[in-house]
């Protein structure tokens, strides 16, 4: 009677034993590097099906349970994280998993405002980085971005700032001096450049001369030049008003290599104004 | 079923029986639009011969027209054309006649001079040109001695110009999203003035580019009640020079019809401009400007063209003001006529008579566009 008894038990803990043996596992790691080759060991005998899911992204494969699964570099790309399920006849397992952005940088995207402005403005320029690794995953580990913003003049404004999930900004000066700055922001030797236009201020001190030639009256203004003494733009407007006896002859005259000239008609007594925008200029009567 | 035949029969008998009538004894408006002379009457007094040269005008028979024409020994029917229709393309040229008005000034039995004012219709309103015609008797008909404004005639020169222009190149669809573009152009409303007038609410003002590129630009306003619910929307249109090259301003008048300032409580006034291509070119000289009083209130000058391009079309707006250089009023009015380089073209822009009491100065600018002609 008790050898049958152990006979019974004996042959109970076998077949346990070969199911549990049947039923397989799986190891996985709690992360791999983005666009790298990893592989996830399984354990036990018979076929399963192994699924990583992600989002926008599923990849599937049939195992023989007890054998490695490979998954080739560049099979996942996508940062995040990742569901592995590992599915039998009649047991499901699942384990998470996590993808990593590449450490390295690959691509620096890098917003810069305003694209045109005033000389002399005190942080007047922004720029932000973001950084992103070669398969477009934002860097969220703190990374060092240097700042540059030089001008044609030998100004340069430099700034290394750490990055904070994935994104580092600056506040900059605008110089004295009008120009084409170039503004360059690096990472891990990727770098990203965005031009930045520093243009003269409203004009200063708009001084015009006059000078009759036959019935014409020849106005012209000294070059004109903002307080910081840089020439106006060509193309900015210059408005000179003629007022006389009942009545007014104007002409808006852009600027052309600094200079605003236009020739009017003449007449005795008249009074001759120009001005820019809100910025008034002297004042001619004509004799 | 009789009844149905009937009716029918008596229906086909009538259509047939007024188109008889139509085709025998026409009315005269319709003859003139088939191409017919029945508007036109013997030109037994100034005034019918001058109606006559009206209706040929608005039909265009330009032969007919010049044919009646007393003084037509001195030109070319095709300088007469010319001399109606446009030397070079301008609105009127692209215009029809939608009416005409002829008002008597002085008659004796030899000669007469009448009022000739011709409405044209075109892409932007009536344009109206008026012309003080002579009319001289020639035996038992009278006839037009047509008030010819020869074609300008510049000597042969070379006009140089500095051609400054500037173009934009906008980011595309397929560049990154950090790759940044570039801003649009800084303006400012530098003065805002809400009106009430008998048709509505009238909203006038400046606005200024600040910044050193041209600028299309525009203006928006919204009227609010008291409970911020809003009364209307209304842009600019066309009474605004939409193009700005840097530091220059214009004036803008936005008009709501049928709404009444008592229910305003705020106004928010939305400007617009983004970079365009421009030229910095035509100056346009604008020469005698003058305010006229009451009656017959108008800002008037010339225009003159120190370029050497034609200007096919010019907006003039009128910015008015008063003692205090508060803004009062804002008059436009597009010139039908090209302005060719160096050739006076006068302009005369009506002030509304209520207003024109208030007005003390004003600021008048133009804007031009030009089809690429060159002379």
């Amino acid at each position: 009677m008790k050898l049958a008894l152990i006979f019974v038990i004996g042959v109970g803990m076998f077949v346990a034993m070969q199911r549990a043996a049947a039923q397989g596992s799986m190891t996985v790691q709690t992360s791999v590097q983005a666009g790298s080759a990893f592989s996830i060991q399984t354990s036990g005998s018979g076929e399963a099906t192994l699924y990583v899911i992600g989002l926008g992204q599923v990849l599937k494969r049939s195992v023989q349970l007890g054998n490695p699964v490979y998954f080739e570099a560049g099979s996942l790309c996508d940062a995040g994280h990742y569901l592995v399920v590992l599915e039998q006849s009649s047991t499901v397992e699942t384990k998470p998993l996590d993808v990593m952005a590449v450490s390295a940088p690959g691509r620096l995207s890098f917003l810069a405002k305003p694209s045109r402005l005033p000389v002399s403005v005190h942080e007047g320029i922004t720029g932000a980085a973001y950084v992103f690794d070669s398969y477009g995953n934002l860097i969220v580990s703190p990374m060092s971005v240097s700042f540059q913003l030089s001008n044609s003049a030998g100004s340069v404004q430099k700034s290394d700032v750490t990055t904070h999930a994935g994104a580092a900004w600056i506040e900059m000066d605008s110089t004295g001096h009008q120009g084409i700055d170039q503004f360059v922001a690096q990472a891990g030797g990727i770098s990203s450049t965005r031009v930045i236009r520093q243009v003269p201020g409203d004009p200063c001190a708009l001084k015009m001369s006059a000078q009759q030639t036959g019935p014409k009256l020849e106005l012209k203004t000294e070059p004109v030049v903002d307080c910081s003494g840089n020439p106006a733009l060509d193309g900015t407007i210059v408005t000179f008003t003629e007022t006389y006896d009942g009545g007014q002859s104007t002409a808006d005259v852009p600027l052309k290599h600094g200079i605003a000239e236009v020739a009017m008609p003449a007449h005795h007594g008249a009074t001759i104004t120009v001005a820019s925008g809100v910025v008034l200029g002297n004042q001619i009567r004509e004799q | 079923m009789k009844r149905g035949a009937l009716l029918a029969f008596v229906l086909i008998a009538a259509t047939v029986a007024f188109i008889v009538i139509g085709t025998v004894w026409p009315i005269s408006t319709a003859v003139a639009f088939a191409g017919g002379e029945r508007l036109l009457e013997s030109s037994s007094t100034p005034e019918a011969a001058a109606r006559n040269l009206g209706q040929e005008i608005r039909l265009k028979d330009w032969g007919k027209a010049y044919s009646s024409l007393a003084n037509r020994s001195k030109f070319t029917e095709q300088e007469f054309v010319e001399d109606v229709t446009g030397y070079y393309p301008s609105l009127r040229t692209y215009s029809s006649l939608d009416h005409f008005e002829i008002r008597p000034l002085h008659a004796s039995d030899s000669d007469a001079d009448v009022e000739f004012t011709l409405d044209w219709s075109t892409v932007v309103g009536t344009l109206p040109d008026t012309r003080t015609v002579h009319v001289v008797r020639n035996g038992d008909h009278w006839e037009v001695d047509w008030p010819m404004q020869k074609k300008p005639v510049l000597p042969p020169q070379v006009i140089p110009v500095e051609y400054l222009r500037w173009d934009v190149i906008n980011r595309g669809p397929g560049d990154d999203w950090g790759v940044q573009d570039v801003d649009g152009p800084n303006v400012r409303i530098v003065d805002m003035h809400p009106v009430q007038r008998a048709e509505g609410v009238v909203v006038l003002g400046e606005l200024l580019n600040e910044d050193v590129l041209p600028a299309y630009v525009s203006v928006t306003a919204t009227l609010h009640r008291k409970d911020q619910s809003a009364i209307g929307t209304e842009s600019a249109f066309d009474r605004i020079s939409h193009l700005l090259l840097p530091k220059q301003v214009t004036p803008f008048l936005i008009q709501f019809p049928n709404a009444s300032l008592s229910e305003v409580s705020s106004i928010r006034m939305e400007p617009f401009s983004t970079l365009v291509s421009a030229s910095a070119d035509p100056v346009i000289e604008i020469d005698n400007e003058q305010l006229n009083p009451a009656p017959d209130a108008a800002l008037t000058g010339q225009l003159i063209n120190q370029s050497g391009q034609v200007v096919n079309v010019a907006h003039v707006l009128g910015t008015l003001y008063d003692k205090s250089g508060n803004l009062v009023w804002v008059v436009d009015q597009y010139v039908d006529r090209a302005l060719l380089p160096q050739t006076p073209v006068s302009f005369k822009i009506p002030i509304p008579e209520d207003l024109a009491k208030k007005v003390s100065s004003q600021r008048t600018v133009v804007a031009t566009y030009s089809f690429g002609g060159f002379l």
